[in-house]
C-alpha cells in the first residue's frame, strides 16, 4: 500500500521535504515505516531513537499498524510556547 | 473559534491581547487571568535576533482545543482562549497569549497556569532560533524543569 508520511521541523529540514510517499506491505507499523523512511532518506539516519509519530491527528505508540487513507505525520519533541 | 466559550487559534499575524479579552468576557466572570509569551534577546548564552514557529497545523489546533476543554473542566472555569502564532517573530513578540474567564481568581490563574504547561508539552510546535551566525531548532524543555527554563 502507498503511504503518505508528513514530516515536520528538524526531520522536514533534513528530508528536505514536507511529505514522502513509501509504499509498504499492509499491517506495517509506525516503527517499521520509520526505519524505512531511514532507508529510504540517509539524511533521517542521525536520529538513533525514534521520532514522534502521529496517526490521524494523535500520538500513537511504535507498534501500531498503519492503515490505507490514515494521515501519518513524524515529528522531534515539541517546543512550542 | 470555540463553541463551548472562547477562542483557539492559529495565527500568522500579531497577537492583540484585547481579542483574547472580548473572548472570555461575560457578566458571569468576575476574573480574567492571562498570560503571554514573548520572544527573548537571549536564551542558552546566545543573542537570538528572530524565533521561527512552526506547526503542524491541523494537530496543532486540534490539540489546542483539547487543552481547553481538559483545563475548563479541570477547574471548573467557564471561558478560555489561547492563540499561538507561527511564521518569523522578532525579540519581543507574542508567541502565545491565553485568557481564561472565571467566577474566581484562583481558578482562573490555576487554570492559566495549567493551559501554558500543557501547550509546551503536547502541541505540535517547534521553535528555531536564529541567531547573527546561524540557526538552530530548540530541544524541548524537560517535563520537570530545572531552573532556566524558556518563556
Amino acid at each position: 500500500m502507498r503511504v503518505k508520511i508528513l514530516l515536520f521541523a528538524r526531520l522536514k529540514e533534513l528530508a528536505g521535504n514536507e511529505a514522502v510517499e513509501l509504499e509498504l506491505p499492509p499491517g506495517t507499523s509506525l516503527s517499521e515505516a520509520w526505519r524505512h523512511l531511514q532507508e529510504q532518506l540517509p539524511a533521517l539516519r542521525v536520529f538513533k531513537s525514534p521520532p514522534l509519530m502521529a496517526r490521524n491527528l494523535e500520538l500513537a505508540p511504535g507498534e501500531e499498524a498503519l492503515g490505507v487513507g490514515d494521515e501519518i505525520a513524524f515529528f522531534p519533541p515539541v517546543s512550542g510556547g | 473559534m470555540d463553541e463551548a466559550g472562547g477562542m483557539i487559534q492559529l495565527t500568522d499575524n500579531p497577537i492583540h491581547p484585547r481579542d483574547l479579552i472580548e473572548a472570555v468576557s461575560s457578566p458571569e466572570i468576575g476574573a480574567i487571568a492571562t498570560f503571554f509569551g514573548t520572544v527573548r534577546a537571549h536564551n542558552a548564552g546566545k543573542s537570538v535576533t528572530a524565533v521561527e514557529y512552526h506547526a503542524y497545523p491541523s494537530m496543532a489546533v486540534k490539540k489546542l482545543e483539547q487543552i481547553a476543554e481538559e483545563t475548563r473542566r479541570g477547574f471548573g472555569v467557564d471561558r478560555i482562549a489561547i492563540v499561538h502564532r507561527v511564521g518569523r517573530l522578532s525579540v519581543g513578540e507574542m508567541s502565545v497569549a491565553i485568557a481564561v474567564g472565571s467566577a474566581h481568581r484562583r481558578d482562573a490563574l490555576g487554570a492559566a497556569a495549567y493551559a501554558i504547561e500543557r501547550i509546551k508539552q503536547t502541541v505540535p510546535i517547534w521553535k528555531k532560533e536564529v541567531y547573527a551566525d546561524g540557526t538552530a531548532w530548540l530541544e524541548p524543555e524537560p517535563v520537570f524543569g530545572a531552573s532556566g527554563s524558556n518563556s
